[in-house]
């Protein structure tokens, strides 16, 4: 049945190639863990992505129960994770995947700087992927503060106090943050914003980027 | 080549400095879209810089303690003050360490350490000397860093009216 579906849409729309060209492509040997197991160290880009998919899912899920305001934000996050089920699951994953992602996008990264893939024709590819990099540490920072809890309230306050110490623009970066004179309502909002909206859709935008050059480009060679 | 121009120009019509139809379409094309990206892009930025340009209220000066109160000896002063964030409004508690200088003068200092922030003490040590808990800065009694700490302790705006001392927003050490 569901053959016949497809194929009834195939015949309007042609739609085989477009799912080829995606994923019908052989992996080179040299990055198969099949035929030599040390190339799993090929995988951690797959994983980083992976992971950031949970993330994405998960994060749209906790926005169900969440809200970003001072009053309530602790309150919504206690919630939702002790009173729905699986909520510890679903709070979970997305607490502990913000680490794993650094873990696997740091390890890809190690990857590609030992087996020099960054270099040319590849050098577009790598500064795309250190956006990327600098992307994740802003959905790290920004979606810390969301439980409104004191280490998200410190943490926010330091880190914005950092950013504070930037030579001439400095105090602009930490009013812009801040949203006002101190990590309030108007900071909790913004860095909902920031977290949920602005640096996911660029995310996805360097994302589209990184994958579309290593498609163009192809894996780099064996060692 | 400039021989060969000349000659053209000989049997040419006059060339006005004309704009081609490709040309206007284009700049019409690209003004209108400049526009329409400028009126939707615009509003947005100011709407996302607004606390770039917002001015930092004054802060109202609040009553703490009787001038006659005030000894050379400095002691902590607590007192409230309306906080305004974005939509909420709120009191909250500050505290002060308020004591008189060499010529009587009233003065008084932040207790937060400029160190990382602690919350300093006067005097904790016996000697006579302001004392952070978390890293052991210490300040004289003018708030001037002794050790630890890498700038004075702020100070508040002090303004004395009918015998009350009100203070005011805080100001980086004058005292130095």
């Amino acid at each position: 049945m569901f053959k016949s579906i497809y194929n009834w849409i195939d015949e309007r729309l042609d739609i085989t190639p477009l799912w080829r060209d995606v994923a019908d492509h052989e992996v080179p040997e040299h990055v198969n863990p099949a035929h030599h197991f040390s190339a799993f160290v090929y995988c951690f880009g797959g994983l980083t992505f992976f992971i950031t998919v949970i993330q994405i899912l998960s994060g749209m899920f906790l926005t169900m129960y969440y809200v970003p305001d001072i009053i309530h934000a602790y309150a919504s996050v206690d919630y939702l994770q002790h009173q729905i089920p699986f909520g510890k699951i679903v709070r979970g994953m997305h607490h502990f995947g913000a680490s794993l992602v650094i873990v696997m996008m740091f390890l890809h990264t190690l990857r590609v700087f030992f087996t020099g893939s960054y270099k040319a024709p590849r050098e577009m590819n790598w500064v795309v992927g250190m956006l990327i990099f600098f992307i994740m540490l802003g959905l790290g920072f920004t979606g810390y503060l969301l439980p409104w809890d004191n280490k998200a309230y410190f943490a926010t306050k330091v880190g914005v106090e950092i950013a504070a110490s930037v030579p001439y623009i400095g105090g602009y970066i930490a009013d812009f943050l801040y949203g006002g004179d101190i990590v309030g309502a108007q900071t909790l909002t913004r860095f909902f914003a920031i977290h949920v909206f602005f640096l996911p859709g660029a995310l996805i935008a360097m994302l589209a980027a990184h994958f579309i050059m290593i498609r163009k480009q192809g894996i780099s060679g064996p060692l | 080549m400039s021989n060969h121009e000349h000659q053209d120009s000989k049997h040419q019509p006059v060339q006005r400095k004309e704009m081609s139809r490709r040309q206007f379409l284009s700049y019409t094309l690209g003004g209108t879209t400049a526009f329409m990206v400028g009126g939707t892009v615009l509003p947005m930025v100011r709407f996302a810089v607004d606390p770039l340009l917002a001015k930092g209220g004054e802060s109202a000066l609040v009553k703490v303690i009787e001038e006659s109160k005030v000894t050379a000896e400095p002691q902590e002063v607590k007192f409230k003050v309306r906080q305004v964030d974005g939509w909420y409004k709120s009191e909250t508690e500050k505290v002060a360490w308020i004591s008189r200088d060499a010529s009587g003068a009233v003065f008084a200092l932040s207790p937060v350490c400029k160190h990382l922030g602690c919350t300093v003490f006067w005097n904790t040590h016996g000697k006579n000397e302001y004392d952070c808990p978390c890293h052991d800065a210490r300040y004289s009694k003018d708030g001037k860093n002794i050790t630890v700490a890498n700038l004075p302790l702020d100070e508040y705006v002090v303004d004395i009216q009918d015998g009350f001392v009100y203070l005011g927003g805080i100001i980086a050490n004058t005292r130095g």
